[in-house]
């Protein structure tokens, strides 16, 4: 909303500061070659106009953060510059991790592999345990929502659990599966998986009673009440869950695939603490957190698509 | 006499834990064929309560309703409702709105093709045809109970119910709606049973007027036959002396015998 009105404004303002004086010249000149000038030059003028605030809506939006993060690795330089820093400096940073950067596919066997399949690794484990989180969320989330007994039963027992820091599940797992990788997504599932149950409900209870009294007045199934009714009404409150669910599956697997080991950027960074490379460190770091800015925005996005126009007014 | 409708010693009492608050008291109401009847009453007297026992949304605790001589007690499109606030699907268009209906009505009875035509046809009574692509937060207040208008024709229902249709709309829109509301029923005859706190709307649309007590245990207080020719005109009808003493009739009962306490 913000950009859009932002655009739209500073150019309606331009083409006007460009027609005025255009209009105002005309009693002065030649009715005849005035007209011809007016009929070519507002349209030219249009496109410039509307191309210059294009541009500057970019630069608005893209400088500032350039300019911060120029500011940042500045400062950042300067302080750890020193002899005797423990921090490297970005210029060492990127010195030591070219390598790394240019060829994130390289696969020298065992865990000396790339960033790409330390990532990829990461992400099938989130992506698996997020999935199963989405479809057993939003079933349960369901039922809570529609069911009273339900929610009298199975809402206290959530309540407590959601608060369980996702690595304590961990020992736990591991004891059940007796083995790294479904331990791992189990973690994120069980991370991922409250904040779309909690977020499932509330929606499906807030469903408003007129739309309950539309779908009896037709007549409506229960199959029918459920994809007609029901999730629409809720895709905002769920599609709010599925976005903190995969803000937390990424805050977890980092940490989770410290401790079990394997390939994964969690196992990447930890690798490279245990060999003092802290350079490997930082550049992990950045690419967790593009990553996990990617999935949230990857998520949004899908949430506005599917919930256009939902949201009632 | 025997009616198309008839709402039978209705009683009505809510229980919450052990606080019992009786809402309607020993209603009972017919009303014939093509019958257009409205019922006034305070706010807080348990008009919308009857609608929606008749609508099958809310249970009688005793007595029950009758359509063509047979019970309902629950809802269905044979009585379908025009809710208060639109009640439109925010997500659907406008002519997704009305063809859910339609669609769920006329599944096994009209063709693809039928269906659509249907749907456009409602929308056309109601001169909503030309917003069908909109969704409902793009239209306004007017053109949105018009759709709600159009989803309850589209279900070519035995009885119509307008629960306060026009309750949240401006005055101009109101007059606008009930003009149509009008039209519409003098050609399709259908049966309607309006709920109203709005006396000239009463007087203007209905053919009888239930007038309500005030609650607790609301009864049926007075009902008055509205002896005005259709087609009816607002600037004719509102000038004329039927009109007038019927419009007095109203705000006596309301304002000098059943003046509501908590408001005054």
């Amino acid at each position: 909303m913000i950009t859009g009105s932002s655009a739209i404004v500073p150019r309606m303002r331009e083409s006007y500061a460009m027609n005025m004086p255009l209009v105002q010249a005309q009693p002065t000149t030649m009715p005849a070659t005035t007209a011809k000038v007016l009929s070519l030059e507002p349209k030219r003028q249009a496109l410039r106009t509307r191309l210059a605030a294009r541009l500057g809506d970019l630069a608005v939006r893209v400088v500032p953060p350039i300019v911060v993060i120029a500011l940042t690795l500045l400062v950042w330089e300067l302080l750890c510059r020193r002899a005797g820093s423990t921090l490297p400096p970005p210029s060492r940073v990127l010195n030591d991790t070219w390598e790394l950067i240019v060829d994130p596919f390289f696969d020298r066997g065992g865990l000396d592999k790339g960033l790409f399949w330390h990532l990829s690794a990461s992400l099938q484990r989130v992506g698996l345990g997020y999935a199963l989180a989405s479809f057993v969320g939003v079933a349960l989330g369901t039922l809570v929502g529609q069911s009273t007994w339900a929610m009298r039963g199975l809402d206290p027992i959530f309540q407590v659990l959601r608060t369980v820091p996702p690595l304590a599940w961990l020992p736990l797992s591991l004891a059940a599966f007796r083995n790294g990788q479904p331990s791992a997504i189990f973690v994120i599932f069980i991370t991922a998986i409250w904040p779309i149950i909690i977020n499932t409900a509330v929606g499906i209870r807030n469903i408003p009673q007129d739309y309950r009294n539309v779908a009896a007045v037709l007549r409506l199934n229960h199959l029918e009440f459920f994809y007609k009714i029901m999730v629409p009404a809720a895709a905002p409150y769920i599609f709010t869950g599925l976005r903190i669910g995969i803000g937390l599956s990424w805050l977890a697997i980092v940490a989770a695939e410290m401790l079990i080991g394997g390939v994964g950027i969690g196992f990447f960074i930890w690798d490279a603490w245990n060999s003092s490379h802290i350079s490997e460190i930082i550049l992990a770091l950045v690419y967790v957190g593009v990553i996990g800015f990617v999935l949230d925005r990857l998520v949004a996005g899908i949430a506005r698509l599917v919930t256009h126009g939902t949201a009632a007014n | 006499m025997t009616s198309y409708l008839k709402i039978d010693h209705v009683d009505k009492i809510f229980v919450r834990g052990s606080l019992e608050t009786e809402v309607l008291k020993d209603i009972t109401l017919g009303i014939a064929k093509g019958e257009f009847v409205s019922i006034i009453g305070h706010s807080g007297c348990g008009k919308t309560t009857l609608l929606n026992i008749v609508a099958g949304l809310a249970r009688s605790t005793t007595g029950g309703v009758l359509l063509e001589d047979r019970e309902v007690d629950e809802p269905g499109p044979d009585r379908a409702v025009v809710f208060q606030n639109h009640s439109l699907l925010p997500w659907l268009t406008v002519y997704d709105n009305v063809r859910l209906a339609v669609d769920k009505v006329f599944s096994g009875v009209k063709s693809r093709a039928e269906r659509r035509a249907w749907t456009m046809h409602n929308l056309e009574l109601v001169q909503m045809a030309h917003a069908k692509d909109k969704r409902p937060a793009e239209i306004s207040g007017g053109m949105k109970q018009r759709v709600g208008l159009a989803r309850a024709l589209a279900m070519e229902p035995k009885v119509l119910l307008l629960d306060e249709p026009f309750g949240a709309l401006d005055a101009l829109t109101r007059a606008h709606l009930q003009d149509s509301v009008m039209a519409i029923h003098q050609k399709l005859c259908n049966t309607v049973l309006m709920i109203t706190h709005d006396v000239d709307e009463a007087v203007l649309l209905s053919d009888r007027i239930v007038m309500m007590t005030n609650g607790p245990a609301a009864r049926i207080g007075e009902v008055l036959d509205v002896p005005l020719a259709r087609p009816r005109r607002r600037l004719e009808v509102a000038s004329s002396p039927a009109y007038l003493k019927c419009r007095q009739r109203v705000l006596e009962f309301l304002y000098e015998r059943h003046r509501f306490i908590e408001a005054a």
